[in-house]
């Protein structure tokens, strides 16, 4: 390794501690107002001036320290573990990913078992198994193809108002009006998808950023239809195969002999989700080996090579856009069965964001990566609850960490799509394994 | 098959344009089918241009080009890529994430998906490089082995016509050889016509059965390779110091 010859000096001193004091001075100017001064409602209303300056010193003197210990030390911590690891190292790294994958999955399927009881954590694993769908349909747009949408949360309010006036208006059950509000995302996506043909990178993210806020004004403003700000309320909930989930004589627990629970509907929810997020994923990786699939990770990366090779990138694009667009749908219309009420309000442009963040700290491109970013960010939100005044601010910090010390995502790896016969040499071994089936 | 005496392929009058600035300035080119097409000129000369015209990007904006016959100048590209013209392009633009193989899977999206894995195994024959590197990424290929894969990419294709634009570009002398032999077989062998931009003018118009020297977006000089090679405006202007 030509980097040894450093390991070999010593820590350089002076440097180190240049670089600590020019960081504490940057973290003295951020905090000085914001921790060392603070005003508070006195007895009388008015406003009461205080100084927290010991406050301010304490974070100014760990920023120093923690700034020179890092300066000093992290060369060597980063050469001892390698991010320039050997072979044997990365070669195991995929059959680690396969674990991981395969005990997520396990774990994910336990869920409902082991926190029965937990309502609480329950709907936390509602909430999360949600988002990884969402995660897994737009890494389908941004991940594959490479096209950057901030308006998906579009798909996902057109899917959740298809179900709720659907099932309102016709009174058609839960399973069949799923692929009615997949279908109406899928052509909603189609429809973004032709006037941004032409765009790539900036252009297209504002365009699709715009088109996120048109349809949400469309919701606010079409009040007849969408009932504006006031939401829709009363959706129908999911049945169990035409078994409401109550305490009639033909519910559920009747049916089943069991004792009613109000649980039972949030399990059964749970697997509805999970198993939505599982087929988006297989479908994915199917989709991945063939030849359209393909031609979309093509298309990310050189699109006029595509073209010149036969691929007709516009067909690519918009079936990009549909197909992303359709699982936001899919997961539009069991949000809102499961909250019985959707407002505008739900569709903001912090969902679109959030779920790229998820597709984006995953690792553009990798299913397991997407799935650990979103139980790793809404977890953490939630973990993060009780301290809400500092939780925006963890947040941002584990963004900054994640993007300089894995700039490429939690799960950089790129499984191949193929693979000829038996792996050959080393590095066919190595991705010879990451091509089963679990999502890798 | 083309009609006897019609070319394979036929510029005639073309024009191009990046914006308002003529890049062809009403090019006459013609390939025969079974040839070897060499087309040389200095840097900015067009020849890139020229080549990428063909598939219309940027598109003749007067003139006409034909392929077999087929008037393809308002053609979109991928439907001109279907005709089986394929090309190997200036700066390679192999896929760099994906690897060898689906690289070259791509190549083949004109073809028949069931002709899929003979495709691969004459390419294979050809490079055996790409063999032994089938699941490298192609970002990680050394500049040669990227050469090999842009090429057997266009292959995939089962093409009629390749057009290739600098094959030797940065690489080594006996490189450059292999590649060169490997054109010829797929000229001799597999009846492939092949247009070549070549900076290499030694090696391209001694490969070539004709050639062609573009000066300014203009053609400025056609004949055989042989003949070509001996001309001293082309020796002073595209040979003086290189190889003898
Ligand atoms: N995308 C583009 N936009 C604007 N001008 C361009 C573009 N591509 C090429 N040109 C210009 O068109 C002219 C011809 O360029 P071209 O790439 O065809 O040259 P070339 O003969 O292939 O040169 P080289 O041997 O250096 O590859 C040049 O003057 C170049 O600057
Ligand atoms: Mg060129």
């Amino acid at each position: 390794m030509p980097r040894e010859g450093k390991l070999d000096r010593p820590p350089d001193l002076p440097a180190a501690l240049k670089e600590a004091a020019i960081a504490a001075l940057v973290a003295f100017g951020l905090f000085v107002l914001l921790i060392g001064i603070r005003t508070d409602q006195g007895p009388t209303g008015a406003l009461v001036f205080t100084t927290r300056f010991g406050a301010l010193a304490a974070i100014v003197a760990a920023v120093f320290v923690a700034t020179a210990l890092r300066a000093l030390f992290w060369r060597r911590i980063v050469l001892a573990f390698g991010s320039v690891a050997p072979i044997p190292i990365k070669r195991s790294a995929a059959r680690l990913a396969n674990y991981a994958a395969a005990a997520f999955l396990g774990f994910a399927l336990l869920v409902p078992i082991v926190f029965y009881g937990n309502r609480y954590l329950l709907d936390l694993g509602i909430l999360i198994v949600t988002y990884t769908m969402l995660g897994f349909g737009l890494n389908i747009v941004v991940g594959l193809a490479g096209l950057l949408d901030l308006g998906y949360v579009a798909f996902y309010a057109v899917g959740a108002y298809s179900y709720a006036l659907i099932a309102q208006y016709f009174g058609l059950s839960f399973w069949i009006c799923l692929p009615l509000a997949g279908l109406l995302a899928a052509f909603a996506g189609i429809l973004l998808g032709f006037p941004v043909l032409r765009l790539r990178g900036d252009y297209l993210a504002i365009v699709t950023l715009g088109f996120g806020e048109i349809i949400r004004f469309v919701l606010l403003n079409w009040q007849s239809l969408t009932g504006g700000p006031n939401g829709i309320p009363g959706i129908p909930r999911p049945s169990f195969f035409g078994l409401p989930f109550n305490a009639s004589e033909h519910g559920f627990a009747a049916t089943f002999g069991l004792h009613y629970s109000p649980t039972h509907r949030i399990v059964f929810l749970y697997y509805v989700i999970l198993t939505l997020a599982l087929l988006t994923n297989w479908v994915t990786l199917r989709l991945r080996r063939l030849p359209i699939g393909r031609a979309w990770e093509a298309l990310r990366e050189d699109e006029v090579a595509c073209r010149a090779l036969g691929v007709n990138t516009t067909n690519t694009k918009l079936t990009a856009f549909a197909m992303g667009a359709m699982f936001g749908g899919f997961a539009g219309a069991f949000f809102a069965t499961r909250q019985g009420f959707i407002s505008p309000e739900s569709f903001t442009f912090t969902e679109s964001a959030l779920v790229l963040a998820i597709v984006v700290l995953g690792g553009m491109g990798s299913q397991l990566g997407v799935a650990i970013a979103a139980t790793v960010m809404l977890g953490g939100f939630e973990l993060f609850r009780e301290f809400h005044q500092y939780r925006m601010l963890v947040f941002g910090i584990a963004m900054v960490a994640i993007v300089i010390y894995r700039p490429r995502g939690l799960v950089a790896t790129r499984a191949p799509s193929v693979s000829l016969g038996k792996p050959k040499d080393i590095s066919a071994a190595a991705v010879g394994d990451a091509r089963t089936e679990t999502p890798a | 098959m083309t009609a006897p005496g019609q070319p394979l392929l036929a510029l005639r009058g073309v024009k191009a344009y990046y914006g308002n600035v003529a890049a062809l300035k009403g090019v006459d080119v013609e390939i025969r089918e079974g040839e070897i097409v060499a087309l040389i000129g200095a840097n900015g000369a067009g020849k890139s241009t020229l080549m990428m015209t063909v598939f219309g990007a940027p598109r003749a904006r007067e003139g006409e080009i034909r392929f077999a016959g087929r008037d393809i100048t308002a053609l979109p590209t991928h439907e001109i890529a279907k005709l089986r013209i394929a090309q190997s392009p200036e700066g390679r633009r192999i896929f760099p994430r994906m690897t060898v193989l689906e690289n070259l899977q791509i190549g083949g999206t004109v073809s028949d998906a069931a002709d899929l894995s003979a495709d691969l195994d004459r390419v294979f024959t050809l490079f055996p490089r790409l063999r032994d590197r089938q699941h490298q990424r192609g970002g990680t290929l050394s500049g040669g082995e990227q050469q090999m894969l842009a090429i057997g990419r266009a292959l995939m294709a089962r093409p009629r016509l390749i057009l290739l634009d600098e094959p030797s570009l940065g690489l080594a002398p006996l490189l450059v050889q292999q590649i060169f032999a490997a054109i010829r077989t797929l000229n001799e062998q597999d009846k492939l016509t092949v247009f070549l931009v070549e900076q290499n003018a030694h090696h391209a118009l001694k490969l070539a059965h004709r050639g062609y020297v573009i000066v300014n977006g203009e053609i400025s000089m056609q004949g055989s390779g042989r003949e070509l090679l001996q001309r001293p405006e082309i020796r002073a202007a595209y040979l003086e110091g290189g190889v003898r």
